[in-house]
């Protein structure tokens, strides 16, 4: 189960994470839908391109501009937050959603947790797969956290002081 | 001074919300206290020794007397009777219970403040200058731009979970009270050949463990430009800033690490994807916030002359604590918060009621906090001082000290703080006592002397003309002596000395630092101007020639304040107990 255009919805694709001693370039990658490390892309570009649909995840520790050439072969991309601390998966996702004009669906893996999915979202995600122990229910009502945001962001294009008549 | 409109009162309203949730969820165990930590210091909550302390953000300083009465209110109804004015301009209360920590939020949004940002990985409160829109060398007033900047930093979604936190100061004076030099980001406001109003932007300064002085990332950042700009520097350091050493995560090692060239590049690139973009400020939304920020209904008054006044306490507060306005026949005031016997920058709820009064009497009902743990009252009529000084000497906001040897900044140190090696209050404390001869601190003049309990420098140990640093040995409490710091337009971190002393030698060292000034000193040289002028060897001959003997009375148990014979109240999920 995942959250996507902010309701929970059954979700088959798979994650690939490499374990201890697979590499990228000789791990096989089965099943139809799945998200491929941003590693595995790179060594595998070729075989993988022909699949009608792919999936691809940056670490945060990786950078977006890496999809710059092949942000439009992909049906999403994610990103991983390997400790909900760790707030570089957010400026991926303004880069991803600012600086390449991605348009598709921006999932975020890893420790996705209630308290941060509000933040998530207005960052460019549209799409969150909460960590395994969490009920996606409850992960959604962080979404609602606030209706109202002083920013402009991706999911509003525009500052609160352009967007309102202010001082009322 | 800025007002609310809904939108402000409707995200306040819904982080109250939020944050209350999110303390249900902790009492009850669905939020584990390694992912609750983050969340409750974003909104201020730390938990040290003794309970939970909050940290209420004072943006850029500036409190109306009704905000002052809430902190009273807070002090009275959650803590006990009393509260601490930080560094930051923000004020702090340290014996508070996790339950009542989302009433506190509640309490405060009714008077428009709040607590977000206070602590935690994220940008912190805005620091300025105290006498911002008073003082005779400002070029322009930097509070609108700092409001801006308040409401752009709240909740920014993508630098909530930054390397580490992140500071901004802003001044828009010839002289720097706002220490900018030692800030992630400092602003100052400056004017081009045209007289178009930007910013002169230093990134990467910073106390704590490496202590550094900030540098020059761009000359002139036009206004409209401060958001998009500031965001770039930010989303650099969000994403190269380092995550995996805690004591190298600030941006003054990226910055470093890069060099300054290399640095600006990456946020000039950044920066052109967002420059002209929504996020620029508008002339409509400048002209706003400055609505708010406008002189308040002076008086057409004519200096008075003070010195006309035949009393010489009155003539020594007069010199200490009134200082030039801009306006004709106004001055504006610092209460001292360094009484003796006093920690520095504590105020009881009766103080707090007492400084909103006479903001309302004397000052248009609004006070500063300053970066030096005292408030300002910083619109007073010149014929009012006299009743004024009457006033504040009844409330123990008077003493002739401010910028003196007993004006000391000092953090909370080992009797609230987790985080310290040694006791700052109680050698506050020892010290004032030692000096607190008046006639003997004008003599010694201009001074500053901080305290900082740990490394962490929240006491600005470096940039004092004197800093004192607390150093665990052996889990025994020394302190590291400092010398040659300074805050301001001539911003410098001081040397350290030589070895360490303990807590009963300081007052002796403090003396023997006191005679080479008054033997060396030229005529109307300040304290760190000899020092600029002669080094740390005279110092040192003198520290080190002979043995400083501990000062046995200093052992009594007066000085531990709170380390002996209290009854703690127990805090919810304290490690301490």
């Amino acid at each position: 189960m995942i959250i996507k255009n902010k309701t929970v919805l059954n979700d088959d694709w798979q994650v690939l994470r490499l374990s201890e001693g697979e590499l990228p370039e000789s791990v096989v990658v089965q099943g139809a839908r799945v998200i491929v490390p941003l590693k595995v892309w790179l060594a595998q570009r070729e075989v993988l391109q022909a699949r009608a649909e792919l999936g691809v995840w940056l670490a945060s520790d990786e950078r977006a501009e890496s999809l710059a050439e092949d942000i439009a072969k992909f049906a999403v991309i994610a990103v991983d937050f390997p400790k909900f601390a760790d707030g570089r998966g957010y400026s991926i996702a303004h880069h991803l959603r600012v600086r390449l004009n991605y348009h598709g669906e921006l999932r975020a893996i890893g420790e996705v947790l209630r308290d941060q999915i509000f933040y998530m979202q207005r960052a460019g995600f549209d799409a969150f797969a909460p960590r395994a122990d969490k009920d996606c229910a409850a992960v959604l009502k962080g979404l609602s956290d606030f209706s109202l945001s002083y920013q402009a962001s991706s999911d509003e294009a525009l500052p609160l002081f352009r967007r309102v008549t202010r001082g009322l | 001074m800025y007002r609310y409109d809904s939108f402000d009162h409707k995200i306040q309203a819904e982080r109250v919300v939020q944050f209350r949730d999110q303390v249900r969820r902790r009492l009850n165990d669905e939020l584990s206290e390694d992912a609750f930590r983050i969340l409750r210091l974003q909104n201020g909550l730390y938990m040290q020794i003794h309970a939970y302390m909050m940290r209420i953000a004072v943006p850029y300083g500036l409190v109306s007397s009704a905000q002052m009465r809430m902190f009273a209110h807070i002090a009275r109804k959650y803590d006990r009777g009393y509260g601490h004015f930080t560094t930051r301009q923000n004020i702090q209360f340290n014996w508070l219970k996790l339950p009542d920590a989302p009433d506190i939020l509640a309490d405060l949004a009714t008077v428009e403040m709040h607590a977000n940002q206070t602590s935690g990985n994220c940008i912190r409160n805005i620091t300025s200058d105290e006498f911002a829109g008073v003082a005779q060398d400002e070029i322009i007033d930097p509070r609108p731009y700092a409001e801006i900047l308040r409401q752009w930093s709240t909740f920014h979604p993508e630098f909530a979970y930054l390397p580490r936190k992140f500071k901004f100061a802003i001044t828009g004076a010839v002289n720097d009270r706002a220490a900018i030099a030692v800030h992630d980001i400092g602003l100052q406001a400056v004017k081009n050949a045209a007289g178009e109003v930007g910013f002169r932007v230093l990134v990467g300064g910073g106390l704590g463990r490496t202590p550094v002085i900030g540098v020059e990332l761009c000359d002139f950042v036009p206004w409209q430009h401060l958001l998009t700009y500031s965001e770039s520097v930010v989303r650099v350091y969000n994403e190269y800033g380092r995550r995996d050493n805690l004591y190298k995560a600030r941006i003054k090692i990226l910055v470093k690490a890069l060099g300054i060239a290399e640095f600006k590049r990456q946020v000039e690139a950044d920066w052109q994807f967002t420059k002209n973009g929504a996020g620029t400020i508008t002339q409509a939304e400048l002209d706003r916030v400055s609505a708010f920020f406008v002189a308040p209904n002076y008086q057409a008054l004519s200096n008075v002359d003070l010195n006309a006044i035949d009393n010489p306490a009155f003539a020594s507060w007069v010199k200490r604590s009134v200082k030039a306005h801009k306006q004709a026949g106004y001055a504006a005031v610092v209460l001292s918060l360094k009484k003796t016997g006093i920690a520095p920058g504590d105020a009881t709820a009766e103080q707090m009621d007492a400084a909103a009064e006479l903001a309302e009497q004397f000052s248009f009902g609004e006070l500063r906090i300053t970066h030096m743990q005292n408030l300002v009252l910083a619109d007073v009529p010149q014929s009012e001082l006299f009743a004024l000084w009457e006033r504040a000497k009844k409330l123990g906001m008077a003493t002739a000290n401010i910028g003196l040897l007993t004006d000391m900044i000092c953090c909370p140190g080992g009797d609230f703080c987790t985080l310290a090696n040694a006791r700052s209050i109680p050698l506050a404390k020892a010290l004032a006592e030692c000096f607190e001869d008046m006639d003997f601190q004008h003599d010694i003049g201009e001074l500053e002397m901080n305290i900082s309990g740990c490394i962490n420098a929240c006491g600005h140990h470096h940039v004092g003309h004197i800093g004192i640093l607390g150093v665990d040995k052996d889990g025994e409490e020394w302190y590291q002596v400092q010398l040659g710091g300074a805050q301001g337009n001539d911003a410098s971190l001081g040397k350290v000395i030589g070895r360490s002393f303990s807590f009963e030698q300081m007052p002796e060292v403090i003396a023997r630092l006191l005679q080479v000034y008054v033997r060396e000193r030229d005529d109307g040289e300040r304290f760190i101007d000899t020092v600029r002028r002669i080094g740390l060897e005279p110092y040192k001959t003198e520290l080190y020639g002979t043995p400083i003997e501990a000062d046995e009375a200093l052992k009594a148990p007066d000085y531990e304040l709170l380390k002996v014979g209290v009854a703690y109240d127990m805090p919810y999920y304290s490690p301490r107990f």
